[in-house]
């Protein structure tokens, strides 16, 4: 049979390959920022980009293991992988040892694992079944909440881990339920709420009521009829957003932890401090800086292999690209990233199956949001939010997390042509 | 499962994301790595040092090859204020020796220097403690040691002469760029004439550092390195053995001596008493010691033999009278002038020792008459008539022998003298209201006249050369290449060169029977000098002579200057006689007449006694 002769049959290598050239640039990249004389082998386990090549090795494995299970095993068994996760999260929860302020590993042996790095694949498969399911209509209420809390549970358990970062990625599956028909008003609401928080947070209340203001009556005069019914709505809003304003003082001060607080007012230039929390991005971005047009050259990045830049192998992977390779190179990691997520949409549209479509949604919007949020913050754009670079970073739960996440698409794509067959 | 088709649209908002994201990115990458520059300026202060390699500073020989200077290495301990952070302070002050407060303060002042460039924090730690402090060092970022050399001086002997180096003061940082805080250049000496000789020039090793400040190697394979140059070497002019000789026959006594050798103005030995070892100023004791060298009464630091002006050559001076006498043609060989113990003009009188009479002009010398010079001076001033005339030809003439000018050679310091203008005696009694007699003290040295021992010095040189020196200077060779400036230029005097025969016989009869220096006479060898006293107004007068030997062909030409020594056969005439033994014969046949010098200490016991000659 002809079915059997091939599990690579119908495979996107479109995607695929982004994706190996992803980890290979990765991986060389992580290579340069540990570089140096006494270990040049790139199998020395003792370093990390010997490490590194291990998880390589498992994902790859890993990735070959999914694509040998029947596509239909995914949409069946999402909801117990769901809450079998959720059951690990709890037990990390309970048992894990503090490791940096944040509570998320899990120890298998030698190995240490995180798991709300895999929560990521096992909630966005949760999601698209829900979805999927017949008669389902995101206009509905209880579909909004349902889907709410099939995201909510997930992130507020990693939430407690103190791991912030991760929990914030679940944000990120709002495209996919407005892809799915949610209101464009919810993104424009959340949108708004960002750029008021940031506002609010530069200006003083009476500023922002003189800018609000002005919106409101512009508004006003550029609306067809203009009714008092308009009118009384527009005063109405701007009393609710001033209410908001004034109680961002209260979340920032009260919510926001001191350290979140600083990396904030370090992205919006409200401190200069450049010895303490704004020292990992103002070195991030002189080492990216530094890269200039063409880069240092391979293993001729100063910055990074003399340690200047914190947590060059994890979360700043992306200065090593950038000094090294320069403007260049980081041009290359950046349409690499876009095609893969563009490349994932495509692919998503193509589908069939809303199971596969809402997962590939799901895929792509973590992805973009691991990316905006990664290469923002070393370039001083975003404020400090320790997530990796997918595929990039060191850590093999990353790794293994993203290549789950990724694979598990592949597969249901390549599924539905066998289905067609 | 049913195909639902709705919101496809929306497939576009995702992408339009992406694109505006990525767009977003490169457009931010553009600016900070194609257009803004900071950030490599930034890099570079990051990764790279600047470490100072400093050359080893040039050594001085004497005119034999004896060495008179060379280096010995020591360690300064470096801060570099913006990176010494999270110091483990007490033990750093354990090693160190020092209080919490100095340290504190030493840190603020280095940083009120510069937080980003490396500053001395402490001179010269010994070897122990650099030892101590290595082991640790790489715990106290920021901080390191540098190697520099000390000067070291196998002889205490020529302090005044050498110098001393010491660390660059704020004056000479604003005004050369070279030197940076810390730093040592010469302050006096040979040390400061041939400063940039000396010094070399810094090297700088460019070297990569990580975040922990360790040495990572080297920027580019060292491709913006420059190796340091070592200073030049010095041959000094100095007779390290005369020079030495010199010192222990002044010591305990105040004054200078300055030998020359006539035919190539090299000085041989430049002595100023009392003097120093110059390895009292050296490192950290420097200030130290240089502060109580300052207090002594005795004025150690004072080069007497340079610096001393305002004291007259006295009855030395009589030669340079004898032979301007002759140029300007009222005086010769045969003139003759009694002496009633005195030179008698109306009421004035100015007095003279027991010697016979009538004397010729080799006589003159010989008996040092003060009748006959005051004779010879008033026909020089008055011989045209108009004294004012008269003596500004006789200053010509007096100036010409280097009296009343600086030489402007390699001489750390340097006093002019006094030789006053016809302009100076116009003011002094009004324009014209004044005649030779006016002035008759300085027929025999005396009066407004004011040398310096090296002037004296000078002016034997050129009788000794019979009407011609070259400025003396103290540097022979430079890295054993022979000098080659303005030090050997030739002067000319004004006097011609058949005047200096009967002179240069007087000068030699000194030192036979009768003459003022016969007790300092040397049978083997013919000497020629004179005598000479300092009319001192504040105590004893004080002892000259000046001399040169051998009479033909001289080897060498001196002055000596011994304050209140008395007359200047009294201790002026031996010390000059031994020395010319020293150089010349290079042992001393006359032990008990050495001794007698040796053990003269004129600063516990000071001469009462007067006597002119």
């Amino acid at each position: 049979m002809r079915r059997q002769e091939s599990i690579f049959a119908g495979i996107d290598w479109v995607t695929v390959i982004l994706y190996l050239v992803l980890v290979l640039i990765g991986w060389v990249n992580i290579y340069a920022a540990v570089y140096n004389e006494e270990h040049q082998s790139i199998l020395d386990t003792s370093q990390r980009y010997g490490k590194q090549l291990i998880w390589i090795g498992l994902s790859l494995f890993v990735a070959f293991i999914i694509m040998l299970i029947d596509g239909k095993f995914y949409s069946t068994f999402a909801i117990p992988i769901y809450v079998v996760l959720l059951g690990v999260l709890v037990i990390v929860l309970v048992t894990a040892r503090d490791v940096s302020g944040a509570r998320s590993w899990i120890d298998i042996g030698a190995f240490k694992l995180q798991p709300s790095e895999f929560a990521k694949s096992t909630t966005a498969l949760a999601l698209a079944y829900y979805l999927s399911t017949l008669n389902i209509r995101m206009e509905d209420l209880s579909t909004k909440l349902i889907a709410a809390v099939i995201l909510i549970i997930p992130a507020a358990l990693i939430l407690l881990q103190n791991d912030t970062g991760s929990a914030l990625v679940f944000g990120s599956f709002a495209l996919v339920l407005y892809r799915e028909g949610l209101s464009g008003n919810f993104l424009l609401f959340g949108l708004a709420m960002v750029v008021i928080f940031i506002f609010s947070l530069l200006f003083t209340p009476l500023i922002m009521l003189y800018i609000l203001g002005t919106i409101g009556v512009l508004v006003f005069f550029f609306q067809r009829k203009k009714t008092w019914r308009l009118a009384l709505s527009i005063g109405a809003a701007l009393i609710v957003l001033m209410g908001m304003v004034y109680s961002v003082d209260y979340v920032f001060n009260e919510v926001l932890e001191p350290h979140q607080q600083v990396r904030i007012d370090v992205l919006l230039g409200k401190k200069d401090d450049l010895k303490g929390a704004g020292y990992n991005v103002n070195q991030s971005k002189i080492a990216i800086g530094s890269g200039g047009f063409a880069g240092k050259g391979f293993l001729k990045g100063t910055q990074t292999k003399y340690d200047f830049v914190p947590e060059q192998t994890t979360d700043f992977i992306f200065c090593t690209v950038g000094e090294e390779w320069g403007f260049l190179g980081a041009f290359l990691v950046i349409a690499l990233f876009s095609a893969l997520i563009l490349r994932i949409v495509f692919v998503s549209e193509r589908q069939k199956s809303s199971f596969t479509r809402i997962y590939g949604y799901c895929v792509a919007s973590i992805l973009l949001f691991h990316f905006i949020i990664n290469v923002g913050m070393t370039i001083g754009l975003m404020p400090v939010i320790g997530i990796p670079l997918p595929f990039f970073s060191y850590g093999g739960s990353s790794l293994l997390g993203f290549t789950i996440l990724l694979f598990i698409f592949v597969k249901l794509d390549g599924y539905r042509l066998q289905q067609l067959r | 499962m049913a195909y639902q088709p709705k919101h496809t649209e929306r497939m576009y908002v995702m992408m339009g994301i992406v694109i505006l994201v990525a767009i977003t990115f490169l457009g931010r990458l553009f600016y900070i790595q194609v257009v803004d520059e900071s950030y490599r300026l930034s890099a570079d202060n990051n990764v790279l040092r600047y470490q100072v390699e400093f050359p080893a500073r040039g050594l001085i020989y004497d005119r034999n090859g004896e060495l008179l200077v060379f280096n010995e290495a020591a360690y300064d301990l470096m801060v570099t204020p913006r990176q010494a952070i999270n110091i483990d302070t007490a033990e750093m002050c354990q090693i160190l020796g020092m209080s919490r407060e100095v340290f504190i303060q030493k840190l603020d002042e280095a940083r009120a220097y510069s937080s980003r460039k490396p500053t001395v924090f402490q001179k010269q730690i010994s070897g122990v403690t650099y030892a101590n402090l290595q082991e640790k060092l790489y715990r106290m970022s920021g901080f390191f040691v540098q190697k520099r050399t000390l000067r070291k001086y196998p002889q205490p002997i020529a302090g005044h002469l050498l110098g001393y180096v010491g660390e660059a003061s704020q004056t000479i940082l604003e005004q050369n760029p070279y030197y940076k805080k810390g730093d040592y250049v010469g302050i006096s000496g040979l040390e400061k004439s041939y400063e940039n000789e000396l010094r070399g020039r810094k090297g700088v090793r460019v070297i990569m550092v990580d975040v922990f400040n360790r040495e990572k190697g080297r920027y580019k394979e060292g491709k913006y390195d420059t190796v340091a140059i070592a200073g030049k070497t010095l041959t000094s002019s100095i007779d390290a053995e005369l020079q030495a000789y010199g010192e222990r026959l002044m010591k305990n006594k105040t004054g200078a001596i300055v030998a020359i050798e006539p035919s190539t103005g090299e000085i041989l030995a430049l002595i100023s008493g009392p003097t120093y070892d110059p390895n009292l100023l050296v490192g950290r004791v420097r200030s130290q010691n240089y502060s109580i060298l300052l207090k002594d009464t005795l004025k150690p630091l004072f080069n007497r033999a340079l610096m001393s002006e305002q004291n007259p050559p006295g009855s030395t001076f009589k030669v340079l009278n004898a032979l301007i006498g002759q140029q300007v043609g009222v005086l010769n060989e045969n003139t003759t002038y009694r002496c009633p113990r005195g030179y008698v003009s109306g009421k004035f009188r100015m007095g003279c020792h027991d010697h016979r009479s009538p004397l010729n002009l080799r006589e003159s010398i010989q008996h040092s008459c003060n009748a006959y010079y005051g004779n010879v001076f008033r026909n020089i001033i008055d011989h045209t008539g108009k004294p004012w005339e008269g003596y500004a030809i006789w200053r010509d003439h007096v100036m010409s022998f280097g009296l009343g000018i600086k030489f402007n050679t390699d001489l750390p310091v340097e006093y002019a003298g006094s030789v006053p203008s016809p302009k100076f005696y116009d003011k002094y009694y009004g324009e014209h209201r004044w005649k030779s007699l006016t002035i008759i003290s300085m027929a025999i040295g005396q009066g407004e006249l004011g040398a310096t021992p090296l002037q004296l010095a000078n002016m034997t040189a050129a009788i000794a050369n019979r009407g011609y020196y070259y400025p003396p200077h103290l540097v022979k060779a430079i890295d054993g290449k022979p000098i080659s400036n303005r030090f050997t230029e030739k002067q000319v005097t004004t006097i011609n060169r058949e005047y200096f025969d009967p002179v240069v016989d007087g000068m030699a009869m000194v030192f036979q029977q009768g003459g003022t220096g016969y007790r300092s006479r040397l049978d083997s060898l013919e000497m020629c000098g004179k005598t000479g006293t300092a009319q001192n107004p504040h105590g004893e007068d004080h002892s000259i002579f000046i001399c040169f030997a051998p009479k033909d062909n001289p080897k060498i030409a001196l002055a000596v200057f011994v304050e209140n020594g008395g007359g200047g056969s009294k201790y002026g005439a031996p010390i000059a006689s031994l020395m010319v033994e020293k150089y010349l014969r290079d042992t001393i046949s006359r032990t008990a007449f050495e001794k007698v010098i040796l053990d003269t200490d004129l600063i516990t016991n000071p001469p009462k006694k007067k006597e002119k000659h």
